[in-house]
């Protein structure tokens, strides 16, 4: 390709709506091209069908009313299981596959997803682009040559402001919080819904993780949250608390921009 | 330029709702604008449509640079009671420094709790997705 019209940076943006929520891309145009868009969105549908609890035929369904085995499943169930399990353990039971009682992997499957719809665009040679998952970001690249992709980080407690807006590359952003879907998110160790924060992010290599660790560290509340992210190798979080009071790790530091 | 727009859009619509707690006859200012022609080099001015509120018409202008908004001009607001001169004073200012703060954040994507596919369409990401 003549050097110039390589130059010429076209992108695409699509929403796919898919598992209960809207996946947004911002990809260059060669990814609609050369089929890795279709792959990536054909991806987040076919997890969908293995993984969704909303779906009775779901590999997730069976496995909960004990119709199935893990070896009879996708074999990627098994590595969903054994993540979920790590986390759990990582953040002293604050994350788990079974919030509420029943088996329920979505609080990792979400963010698994996206994070490998990313990376099938990285494979198919896309240098820059953007996948976010209902709110949860995963990045490569950055928004143009030299510079990194700015995220907003919405205000839980003013609909529609953002509360600042962190730069990225090559990373994921998760938030966690009560602000779309209300006190959803239970701590485990009491059944009930985790109170005191009103959102957290975690930035950090991997959206899987970022965004477990966010719903762990929400489901902690504010003072356990703070020591525990703080102690997250290559893992950096942002919290607003109920009140509105904020504070951040200091890893996080370098990706304020304002 | 979308984004400018959409940004103008809502403040027009945050204006209607200060505009809305109660009704009383209409009566118009009507500020001068600057001419376009004192405009610097490489700038423009667009002009907006009269939007009839419960309390009158108002108009608003913004200046563009390279699909910037730098400046909002209100043309045109009621001023016939204590309660308009009021929002004049305070709301119209702080309405204008919220378009122009929100469009200079230039974001690429927003990260939040978790939308559902009906929660989506009133984000700020499915604004994003639409060219916004």
């Amino acid at each position: 390709m003549p050097a110039s019209t390589s130059a010429v940076d076209v992108r695409v943006r699509h929403a796919e709506h898919v598992m209960g929520t809207v996946v947004s891309f911002d990809v260059p145009v060669s990814a609609r091209h050369d089929g890795s868009l279709a792959d990536a969105i054909g991806w987040l549908h076919w997890v969908d069908r293995v993984f969704s609890p909303y779906r009775a035929d779901s590999d997730v369904s069976l496995l909960a009313r004990a119709e199935t085995t893990i070896g009879a499943c996708a074999p990627e169930m098994a590595e969903v299981l054994a993540a979920c399990a790590l986390i759990r353990d990582l953040s002293g039971g604050y994350f788990t596959a079974a919030p509420g009682g029943q088996f329920d992997p979505s609080g990792y499957v979400k963010g698994w997803a996206v994070e490998r719809a990313a990376a099938l665009l990285s494979r198919a040679g896309s240098a820059d682009h953007l996948v976010n998952g209902g709110g949860d970001v995963q990045c490569a690249g950055g928004r143009a040559a030299g510079e990194p992709w700015r995220i907003g980080i919405a205000d839980p407690l003013r609909s529609g402001r953002l509360a600042l807006v962190v730069s990225a590359r090559d990373c994921a952003v998760a938030t966690s919080g009560t602000a779309e879907r209300g006190p959803h998110i239970l701590d485990p160790h009491t059944g009930q819904p985790a109170s005191g924060l009103a959102s957290l992010t975690i930035i950090g290599p991997s959206l899987a993780l970022a965004d477990a660790y966010a719903t762990a560290a929400f489901a902690m509340g504010p003072a356990r949250a703070r020591d525990w992210t703080a102690s997250l190798d290559g893992y950096a979080a942002f919290a607003i608390t109920a009140a509105g009071d904020t504070w951040h790790t200091p890893g996080f530091t370098r990706h304020i921009t304002e | 330029m979308r984004r400018a727009i959409l940004a103008v859009i809502a403040t027009a619509a945050g204006l209607v709702a200060l505009l809305s707690f109660k009704t009383h006859s209409a009566e118009r200012t009507v500020a001068t604008p600057e001419p376009s022609a004192s405009l610097p080099p490489g700038e423009r001015s667009i002009t907006g449509d009269v939007a009839n509120t419960a309390y009158g018409p108002v108009q608003v202008q913004v200046v563009v640079a390279t699909s910037k908004i730098v400046k909002v001009n209100v043309l045109e607001q009621p001023s016939s009671t204590e309660h308009d001169l009021q929002i004049g004073q305070f709301a119209f200012p702080k309405l204008i420094s919220e378009t122009l703060s929100m469009q200079s954040a230039r974001i690429d994507s927003v990260s939040g709790a978790t939308y559902t596919s009906g929660g989506y369409i009133k984000s700020l990401q499915s604004a994003l997705d639409n060219g916004a």
